[in-house]
């Protein structure tokens, strides 16, 4: 009975879904994959990076990956092959382009605004007028002040 | 100084209309990066004929290229049009993404088959040339061979109509179509 269970858990799918392993030529390279894994997105399940994914896709992607590595392709000639496919979509760092401008550029626009705001906001502050009285002002105030106390 | 007052309804219906517009926008819905290129040379089986071929043999054009699978469902929803399409001549080539061939050819006598022809891609090299990400996926070919339009999800009746159409019956907007992006 008990062989029967063991038997029967090493069966079961979910042992075999995260069993996929590589073996890499040079430690460069298994850390290489895991740092490309981590910044190419999973084109099906959109929030996911390759290396999370468990999507059919993912896993060809990662086939991919391991093989161009082994192949002596450079970081960017990897980048460049996916995106021929993906799209700059794959990518978690998308290249600077018409398209990302607007992705990469806006968080610094917003502070330049929001600072310019800020600036504003206090420099209106000091061009308000001396709201002290004057010498004069201050006799008058006194003087009614002066007439309304019995 | 009245215009000044303005400034914070200007700033909420931008954002309100910037919003609004976000709600319309299928985040699903990926660019493909082929579009405007040729239809990347490949060199596979023919399903039924285990003939090798390559892109030269996606003749005649324009035409569709449908990427299929048995263990797809929704490849089963849109077989029907696609075999209603055939009919009607417009010419279709099957890529037979990650597929057991004995499994895709029992599928066509059962079901009929559309398919000028099919391109076995059991291990799906040529979809990952292609930037296939799941199935089904219908893409459109120009008479010069340059991929022009993608559909992702089942092809029907109201997608052909409306996205599909005008490029098998207006020969002279093919040329202009592949400068432009998307289409959806």
């Amino acid at each position: 009975m008990h062989r029967l269970l063991c038997a029967l858990i090493l069966v079961s799918s979910s042992a075999w879904a995260v069993i996929e392993t590589y073996e890499f030529s040079s430690p460069d390279l298994a850390s290489r994959y895991h740092q490309l894994g981590q910044e190419l997105r999973c084109p099906k399940c959109q929030n996911q990076n390759i290396a999370d994914s468990n999507a059919p896709i993912a896993r060809d992607l990662r086939v991919v990956l391991y093989e161009q590595l082994e192949a002596g392709q450079t970081d960017a000639q990897i980048l460049d092959f996916m995106v021929a496919r993906y799209g700059q979509f794959v990518r978690y760092r998308p290249e600077v382009d018409r398209q990302t401008a607007l992705l990469w550029w806006s968080p610094l626009l917003l502070l330049v605004l929001g600072g310019l705001g800020v600036a504003r906001h206090f420099r209106k502050k000091e061009h308000y007028p001396d709201q002290r009285l004057t010498a004069a002002e201050q006799e008058q105030v006194d003087r009614l002040l002066e007439d309304r106390i019995p | 100084m009245r215009v000044k007052r303005f400034i914070p309804l200007a700033a909420f219906a931008l954002l309100a209309l910037l919003l609004f517009k976000g709600l319309s926008i299928d985040p699903t819905a990926l660019p493909a990066a082929r579009l405007g290129q040729p239809f990347p040379d490949f060199s596979q089986p023919e399903l039924l004929t285990e003939e090798v071929i390559g892109a030269s043999a996606l003749q005649p054009r324009p035409a569709l290229v449908n990427v299929w699978a048995t263990w797809c469902y929704s490849c089963r929803v849109e077989h029907p049009y696609l075999l209603a399409l055939a009919t009607q001549g417009v010419p279709i080539y099957g890529l037979n993404y990650k597929d057991e061939s004995e499994k895709a050819r029992q599928w066509l006598s059962e079901l009929g088959d559309p398919y000028r022809l099919n391109i076995t891609d059991r291990d799906g090299t040529v979809g990952l040339d292609l930037g296939v990400y799941g199935a089904p996926e219908t893409y459109v070919l120009g008479p010069d061979g340059v991929i022009l339009h993608r559909h992702v999800g089942v092809l029907d009746e109201a997608v052909f109509e409306r996205d599909i159409r005008h490029f098998f019956t207006v020969p002279g907007r093919l040329a202009q179509a592949s400068t432009q992006e998307g289409g959806e």
